[in-house]
C-alpha cells in the first residue's frame, strides 16, 4: 500500500500560537498521492500550502490528524524516525539555502553525504553529473556569491536530487529561475518520476507547470477546495 | 589544507570552510588563542623561572634533613636555631653528621650599582655538606675573608665574572672588611637578591659581628644510608626539645618553599591570575567567535538538517572550528612567547625558558578550553529550525 501511496493525508488539523494567540490554520485535510506522480498544491496566499508541505516533509511536528510518509506515521514520531526520513527525501526551497562558504560541487556532495554509504570518487563524480545535467557543469567551483539567482536555485535542485530521493517537496521552485531553465527543471522531475518512480509535490502558480501536473489540489483557508 | 581534512574527517570539512571564508574573523580569532597562549606562556614561564629561582639555594648543599626556625618559609628567610639541637639530633642513630649554615646579604657596591649578594657562611671543613661542584672549590675559602661569586650575578659583566680566578682574585670593602674573591660558581637568577656568595662560617661572623657561632640559620644532617629522611624527621620532631622548630627532609623543604612562593606570595598569586586571567581570555574570544558563526550559518544549519543531519553532525562542525582555531592559534602563540620569554631572559637573567613539558601542558590546556568554547557555542544550534525555511 505505502509502496503505491508514498504519501497519505487523513483529519490533518494545525494551529499556530498559544492561548488567545492560537489560530487554525489548516482544516481537516486529507488526501492520497500515488508514487510517481507530480501533485500541484495551489491556493491564495496564507491558505496553508506550504504548512502542508512542512507537515509531510518532516520539518514540523503534525499536532492532529495523520501523516503517513513511505510507510511510517509522522504523528508522534520519534526524532531518530523523522530524521532517517528526510534522508529519503528531497527538498527545493524558495530561498536557495545554498552554503556561502562551500562551492557549488560541494553544496551538491552535502546532499550525497548525508547518506553514509558511498565512495568518495562515485560521490563526487555523481555530483559533478547533477550539476552538468542542470547546465553548471562549467561553475562546479564557483562559490553561491558569483552566482547568479538562477544558477544558485539550480544548484539547490541539484543538490535535492542528487541523492536519488523517493519524494521531492518544492515550494515555488520556478520562481528564482528563467522560463527556460524553471521548465527544465520541471521536466527533469516529471522523468524522474516516469523512470524512478520519484513522487514530486509542488507549490506553484506556474500556469506552465500545471499543465504538466497529474493532480492539482487547491488550498483555501486551510481547506481543500479543488481536487483533481 | 581542505584535502587532507576530508581525509582526516571522511567528509567535507565545514568548519574550515565557514573559519577560512570570513578570512579577517578567522585571523582575528587566531590572533586572540595566540594572545592568550603568548599571556599564559609568559605567566608560566616566570612561575617556572620562581619554581628554579626558589630551588636554586637548595642545590648549593647536600643533606638529608634541614631545621629551620618555625618562621624560616624559605632558606634565606627566618630567625636562628641554636646550635645545641644538632648535638640532640646527633643522638638519633640514624643521623651520621651535621652542620649549620649561615644567610646574611652583603652588598657590593660597585661604582653606581650595588649588587645585593644573599650569602651563605658554611664550614669549609665539612665540603660532604656541599654540593659537589661548590666542594670542589671549598678550600679556597678556608683561607679568611675570601668567598666565592655567583659568576652570573645580576649587574655584573659576564667578562668580570669570568676573570676571577684563584691566580686573579679581585677584593671590595664590606663593613670595613676586605673581603677576596678567588673563584665563580654558577648561581644565578634570583626574584631576592642580584646573586649569590659563598663565605666560611668564620668569615660570615667577622663580616656579621652580631651574629654568634652557637645559633645558624638552618641545620644540615645527613643519614645513614637507606635511612628515610622523612621518618627520621618525624623521629627527631620527638626527639629534640624545642616543638616549634621545622624538622623537615631537605627535599619536603624546597617543596614547602616552593609553594610559599607560589602561593602565598603576592608574586606567586599575582602570576598565578595571569594564568587564569589568560585562560578566560582565550575561552571567551573563542566562544564568542564560534557562537557568532553558528547564529551566522543557522539558515544553512536548518538546511542541513531538513536534509536530515543529525546533531553529531552540527556538533562536529562547532568542535572542528574550536579544534582548528587551537591548533593554528597555538602556534603562533608558541613562537611569539618562546620570543618573549628569550627576550625577558636576556633582560632579568632570571631562567625563563619555554619548556617542551609548557608547551605540552598549554597546548592540551588549549584544546580543552577550545572545547569548553564549542561546547558552550552549541548550545545557539537549537534555533536552526528548518520549519522556518519554507
Ligand atoms: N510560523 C508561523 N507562525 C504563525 N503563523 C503561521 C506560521 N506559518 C504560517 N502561519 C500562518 O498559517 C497560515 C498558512 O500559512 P502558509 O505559509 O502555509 O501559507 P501559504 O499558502 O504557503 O502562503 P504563501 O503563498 O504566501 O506562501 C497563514 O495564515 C500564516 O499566517
Ligand atoms: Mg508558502
Amino acid at each position: 500500500m505505502s509502496d503505491d501511496f508514498p504519501i497519505s493525508v487523513a483529519g490533518l488539523n494545525h494551529s499556530f500560537g498559544i492561548g488567545e494567540a492560537r489560530k487554525q490554520a489548516i482544516f481537516d485535510v486529507s488526501f492520497t498521492i500515488k508514487r510517481g506522480s507530480l501533485t500541484v498544491l495551489m491556493g491564495p496566499s496564507g491558505s496553508g500550502k506550504t504548512t502542508v508541505l512542512t507537515l509531510m516533509g518532516c520539518l514540523r511536528d503534525v499536532q492532529d490528524g495523520s501523516v503517513r510518509l513511505l510507510g511510517h506515521e509522522l504523528k508522534g514520531a520519534a526524532p531518530a524516525v523523522s530524521e532517517d526520513l528526510r534522508r529519503r527525501l528531497g527538498f527545493i526551497f524558495q530561498a536557495h539555502n545554498l552554503h556561502g562558504s562551500l562551492t557549488a560541487l560541494q553544496n551538491v556532495l552535502m546532499g550525497l553525504q548525508v547518506h553514509s554509504y558511498g565512495d568518495p570518487q562515485q560521490n563526487y563524480r555523481a555530483a559533478q553529473h547533477a550539476l552538468t545535467l542542470l547546465g553548471l557543469g562549467d561553475r562546479l567551483d564557483y562559490l553561491p556569491a558569483n552566482l547568479s539567482g538562477g544558477q544558485k536555485q539550480r544548484v539547490a535542485v541539484a543538490r535535492a536530487l542528487v541523492g536519488n530521493p523517493e519524494v521531492i517537496f518544492a515550494d515555488e521552485p520556478t520562481a528564482a529561475l528563467d522560463r527556460e531553465s524553471g521548465m527544465t527543471v520541471v521536466a527533469m522531475l516529471k522523468k524522474l518520476g516516469a523512470m524512478r518512480g520519484t513522487t514530486t509535490v509542488m507549490v506553484t502558480h506556474d500556469n506552465r507547470i500545471l499543465e504538466m501536473a497529474d493532480r492539482i489540489i487547491t488550498l483555501e483557508d486551510g481547506r481543500i477546495v479543488a481536487d483533481r | 589544507m581542505t584535502r587532507l581534512l576530508q581525509w582526516l574527517f571522511g567528509r567535507l570539512p565545514i568548519g574550515w570552510l565557514q573559519l577560512s571564508h570570513n578570512r579577517t574573523r578567522f585571523a582575528a580569532a587566531l590572533a586572540g588563542v595566540a594572545f592568550a597562549n603568548v599571556l599564559v606562556f609568559v605567566q608560566l614561564g616566570i612561575m617556572n623561572s620562581m619554581a628554579v629561582a626558589t630551588l636554586k639555594p637548595y642545590g648549593f648543599f647536600q643533606a638529608d634533613v634541614m631545621i629551620s626556625a618555625s618562621d624560616a618559609n624559605s632558606m634565606t628567610e627566618g630567625a636562628n636555631v641554636a646550635r645545641q639541637w644538632l648535638f640532640q639530633a646527633l643522638a638519633d642513630p640514624d643521623v651520621t653528621g651535621g652542620a649549620g649554615i649561615f644567610v646574611g646579604n652583603v652588598s657590593w657596591a660597585r661604582g653606581e650599582k650595588t649588587l645585593g649578594l644573599t650569602t651563605f657562611g658554611v664550614d669549609p671543613t665539612l665540603p660532604a655538606f656541599l654540593s659537589e661542584a661548590m666542594a670542589r672549590k671549598a678550600a679556597t675559602l678556608q683561607l679568611q675573608n675570601s668567598g666565592i661569586l655567583d659568576m652570573y650575578s645580576r649587574g655584573l659583566p659576564r667578562d668580570e665574572a669570568a676573570a676571577i680566578r684563584p691566580q686573579s682574585p679581585i677584593s671590595f670593602e664590606v663593613s670595613g672588611k676586605t673581603l677576596t674573591l678567588y673563584d665563580t660558581f654558577a648561581g644565578g637568577g634570583g626574584f631576592g637578591g642580584d646573586g649569590y656568595m659563598m663565605v666560611s662560617d668564620q668569615t660570615f661572623l667577622t663580616l656579621f659581628p652580631a651574629r654568634k657561632s652557637a645559633a645558624p640559620d638552618h641545620i644540615l644532617l645527613h643519614l645513614r644510608a637507606g635511612a628515610d629522611p622523612d621518618v627520621v624527621a618525624a623521629r627527631l620532631r620527638d626527639l629534640i626539645s624545642d616543638k616549634s622548630l621545622r624538622i623537615r627532609s631537605y627535599e619536603q623543604a624546597g617543596q614547602d618553599d616552593l609553594s610559599y612562593q607560589q602561593t602565598r606570595r603576592p608574586t606567586g598569586i599575582i602570576f598565578g591570575f595571569g594564568v587564569i586571567i589568560g585562560i578566560l581570555v582565550g575561552i571567551v574570544i573563542v566562544y564568542q567567535v564560534l557562537s557568532t558563526d553558528v547564529a551566522d550559518h543557522l539558515s544553512e544549519y536548518a538546511t542541513f538538517k531538513a536534509m536530515g543531519y543529525r546533531q553529531r553532525f552540527f556538533l562536529g562542525i562547532v568542535f572542528e572550528e574550536a579544534l582548528i582555531l587551537a591548533v593554528l592559534g597555538f602556534v603562533p602563540g608558541l613562537v611569539v612567547a618562546t620570543g618573549l620569554l628569550a627576550g625577558m631572559k636576556a633582560a632579568t637573567t632570571l631562567p625563563l625558558a619555554m619548556t617542551p613539558a609548557m608547551a605540552g601542558m598549554v597546548f592540551f590546556g588549549t584544546l580543552v578550553a577550545c572545547s569548553v568554547s564549542g561546547a558552550i557555542a552549541t548550545r545557539r544550534l537549537a534555533n536552526a529550525d528548518p520549519a522556518d525555511l519554507f
